[in-house]
C-alpha cells in the first residue's frame, strides 16, 4: 500500500479504492438483486446520486476550508418551498428559479458572516441557521402542499437529453467548475491552505475571512440549485422535502475521502461518495427494505465513514 | 495548602446577561400578553418548562467539554417509545422506565466513546446516532405512535406533591444533582478542565476518558429519564415527537452564556436561558403564533444574546 501511495499519490489510491468499493457495491447488488443491471436503474442510481452530489458540492469547499454547514438541507427546503410558491403565483420557472438561487446565497452569506463576523462555530452557527430556515418554510407552507410545474421546468429533474438524465449533467459540469476552482486557482489553493492550517494561511497573507465568506456563499448557491432540480424531480413541495438529505449528503462526503478536519478531500472524492450511497439505496429499495430503515442505515453508514477518515489519517493530536 | 475537590479559585465575572434578558421578558410578557400571569397559565409554564429543564442540564455539561449532543432530540422519542412499547406489553412503570434509562445511557456511552476516545468531532458523531436512534424508533414502531399504554405513565404525570406538578419537581431536583456534580465533585472539575485544557487534565493523572464519557453517559440516561415525562403528558409515544427539542436544550445553554470553548460558562444561568424559552414561547403560544415561528424566534433570540454578549466583553476589554 505504501508503495503504491508513493508512486502513485495519496489521492489517485484514494480515489482507486472508492471506484473499488462502487465495483464491489454494484457486483453485490447485481448478484443479490434483480432489476439492479438495467440501464433504467443504473440512470435512476446515478440521478439521485446527481442530486446528492449537487447538494453535497458547496458543502465539501465548506469542509476543505474547515468550516461546517449544517444547514444545507434546510436551506434547499425553504428554497424549494418559495420556488414552488413564486411559480404557483407567476407561473414562470424563471421567477422561481431566481427566488431560489437568490434566498439559498442570502442564507449562505448569513452562515459565513456569523462564522467571520461573529466568530462562532461554524456547527453552532449552521445549527441555529437550519432551524430558522426550517421553521419559515413551516410558517410559509403552513402544512400544505405545492405540486404540479410546467413540463419545461420538469426536464431539469426527470429529462434525459442523449439517453443520459439532465441532472447528470449538471453533476458533471459543477463537477468539472469546482475543480477548476479548487485546482487551478489560486483561490482553490487558498481554501486548502485555510483548511489545513488557519494560523499559518493568515500568516501568509490569505484573506481568510473573505474566503470563509465565499466557501459559505457556494454552499448557499448550491443548496438553490439542488433545491430545482429536486423540485423538478419530485413535482411537490413541502416544509418537509429537504430534511431526509442531509445525512445522506454529509455521509457522502466522508465516503468520499473528504476530512472533517479541513484541507483534504476533493469533489471528484464527493462524486464518488454520492454514488456509494446512491448505490446502498438503491440496493435497499431493490431488496424491499423499508425505507423506514434509511436513516438508521444512513446515520450507521455516516459514522463508519468517519472511523474510517480517523483511520486513515491517524488520530488528532491528543494525549491520552 | 490542601483544598476541598470542588474548591477551584475562578475569577469573579460580570452576570451573564440572560438575567437581565429573562426578568425583562418575564415583565414584558405579564405587562403585554393578556393571561400570562393566571395561576394555571404559569403552572402550564412550568410544567412546559419540566422537560426543556432536564434536557439542558446535562446538555449544560456536553457543552462545557467543548462538546455537542444533537442526538438528544432522536434518542428522546427512541427511549420514550421504547417506555411506551413496553408498557403496552403489560411491564410495570419502574421496568418501562429502567428500560428508557438504559437505553438512553448505552447511546451516551456509545457518543462518549467516539467522542473521548477516538477523537471524533462530537456534532458528527452525535449527528450520525441522530440518525440511528431516530431510524430504531421508526423501524421499532413502523413509524406509527404506540398507544393504549394504560394509565400508569399519565398517572405518574399528574401527581403534584405540594401542588407542584412532578415533572417540575424532578426537573428543579436534576438542577440541583447537576449543581453538586459540577461544583462538588473531582468530576465536576473534570468537566471544566476538559473544555479548559484537555491534555493538562491527563497530564495530572485524572481519567479524563472516564470523566468525558461519564458526560455523555449522563446526557443519555437523562434523556432517558426525560421520556417518562414526554410518555405521561402525551399519554402515548411516537418516533418522531421528540425531534427539534435538543434545539431549545442547546439554545438555552448558549442564552446562559456558557461559551463553546474553554470550559467557560455558568449553570444557573442555563436555568435563566430555560425560563426565557419556556417564557417566549407560552407567551407567543398565547398571542397564537405558531411553533415553527417560535423557533425562528427563539434563534434570532440566541444571535442578539450573543451579540450582546460579545460587545459586552469588548467593553470590559476596554475599560481600564
Amino acid at each position: 500500500m505504501t508503495a503504491l501511495r508513493d508512486r502513485f499519490g495519496d489521492e489517485a489510491v484514494a480515489f482507486a479504492l472508492r471506484l473499488l468499493l462502487i465495483a464491489a457495491v454494484g457486483v453485490a447488488l447485481a448478484v443479490f438483486t434483480e432489476g439492479f443491471l438495467s440501464a433504467a436503474n443504473i440512470l435512476n442510481v446515478l440521478r439521485q446520486a446527481s442530486l446528492i452530489f449537487l447538494l453535497a458540492s458547496g458543502l465539501t469547499l465548506v469542509l476543505l476550508a474547515g468550516g461546517f454547514d449544517l444547514s444545507v438541507a434546510s436551506n434547499l427546503t425553504l428554497a424549494a418551498c418559495l420556488a414552488a410558491g413564486v411559480m404557483q403565483a407567476t407561473g414562470s420557472p424563471t421567477f422561481g428559479a431566481l427566488t431560489a438561487l437568490g434566498c439559498s446565497t442570502v442564507a449562505g452569506i448569513a452562515n459565513g458572516l456569523a462564522v467571520t463576523l461573529l466568530r462562532l462555530p461554524p456547527f453552532l452557527a449552521t445549527y441555529g441557521t437550519l432551524w430558522i430556515l426550517q421553521g419559515l418554510a413551516f410558517q410559509y407552507m403552513g402544512g400544505n402542499e405545492i405540486y404540479g410545474f410546467p413540463a419545461g421546468f420538469r426536464q431539469l429533474g426527470t429529462g434525459f437529453l442523449w439517453g443520459v438524465p439532465v441532472p447528470v449533467y449538471l453533476m458533471a459540469m459543477v463537477l468539472v467548475l469546482g475543480t477548476l476552482l479548487t485546482r487551478k486557482l489560486n483561490i482553490g489553493y487558498e481554501i486548502y491552505a485555510i483548511g489545513a492550517n488557519p494560523v499559518a494561511a493568515r500568516l501568509s497573507g490569505i484573506p481568510v475571512r473573505r474566503r470563509q465568506l465565499l466557501v459559505y456563499t457556494l454552499s448557499g448557491l448550491m443548496a438553490g440549485v439542488a433545491a430545482l432540480v429536486y423540485l423538478a424531480r419530485v413535482n411537490s413541495a413541502d416544509s418537509g422535502i429537504g430534511e431526509p438529505l442531509l445525512l445522506p449528503v454529509i455521509a457522502a462526503i466522508l465516503i468520499g475521502g473528504t476530512s472533517l478536519f479541513g484541507g483534504v478531500g476533493s469533489l471528484l472524492g464527493t462524486v464518488a461518495g454520492a454514488i456509494i450511497l446512491s448505490l446502498v439505496i438503491n440496493g435497499m429499495n431493490l431488496l424491499n427494505v423499508r425505507s423506514t430503515w434509511q436513516p438508521l442505515v444512513v446515520g450507521a453508514v455516516l459514522l463508519v465513514a468517519v472511523l474510517a477518515d480517523l483511520a486513515s489519517r491517524g488520530r488528532r493530536e491528543r494525549i491520552g | 495548602m490542601s483544598r476541598a475537590p470542588g474548591a477551584v479559585v475562578r475569577r469573579q465575572r460580570p452576570l451573564p446577561s440572560i438575567v437581565a434578558i429573562t426578568a425583562l421578558f418575564a415583565v414584558a410578557a405579564s405587562l403585554a400578553v393578556p393571561g400570562f400571569t393566571t395561576g394555571p397559565n404559569l403552572t402550564n409554564v412550568g410544567q412546559q418548562t419540566a422537560i426543556l429543564l432536564m434536557l439542558s442540564m446535562p446538555m449544560t455539561l456536553v457543552i462545557m467539554s467543548e462538546g455537542l449532543d444533537l442526538s438528544a432530540g432522536a434518542l428522546l422519542s427512541l427511549c420514550g417509545v421504547v417506555l411506551a412499547k413496553l408498557l403496552v406489553a403489560g411491564s410495570g412503570l419502574p421496568l418501562a422506565l429502567l428500560a428508557s434509562v438504559a437505553v438512553g445511557f448505552a447511546f451516551g456511552i456509545f457518543n462518549g466513546v467516539l467522542v473521548s476516545v477516538l477523537t471524533l468531532p462530537p456534532f458528527v458523531v452525535t449527528l450520525g446516532t441522530l440518525g440511528i436512534a431516530q431510524g430504531a424508533a421508526l423501524v421499532v414502531t413502523d413509524g406509527n405512535a404506540v398507544t393504549g399504554i394504560g394509565p400508569a405513565a399519565a398517572s405518574f404525570y399528574a401527581l403534584a406533591p405540594l401542588a407542584i406538578p412532578i415533572s417540575l419537581v424532578i426537573a428543579l431536583a436534576m438542577w440541583a444533582i447537576t449543581h453538586v456534580l459540577l461544583y462538588h465533585t473531582r468530576f465536576g472539575n473534570g468537566v471544566f478542565a476538559i473544555g479548559g485544557n484537555r491534555d493538562a487534565l491527563v497530564l495530572a493523572g485524572a481519567p479524563a476518558h472516564r470523566y468525558h464519557i461519564g458526560v455523555y453517559a449522563i446526557m443519555g440516561a437523562v434523556v432517558g429519564i426525560t421520556a417518562l415525562l414526554l410518555v405521561g403528558r402525551m399519554n402515548s409515544g411516537h418516533p418522531t415527537v421528540a425531534i427539534g427539542m435538543e434545539f431549545d436544550a442547546i439554545a438555552a445553554v448558549v442564552l446562559g452564556g456558557t461559551a463553546f470553548e474553554r470550559g467557560d460558562g455558568r449553570l444557573y444561568g442555563t436555568v435563566f436561558g430555560v425560563a426565557t424559552i419556556g417564557i417566549v414561547r407560552n407567551a407567543l403560544n398565547l398571542l397564537g403564533i405558531e411553533s415553527s415561528m417560535q423557533v425562528v424566534s427563539i434563534g434570532v433570540l440566541v444571535l442578539l444574546v450573543i451579540l450582546l454578549d460579545s460587545w459586552r466583553k469588548e467593553k470590559g476589554r476596554a475599560a481600564p
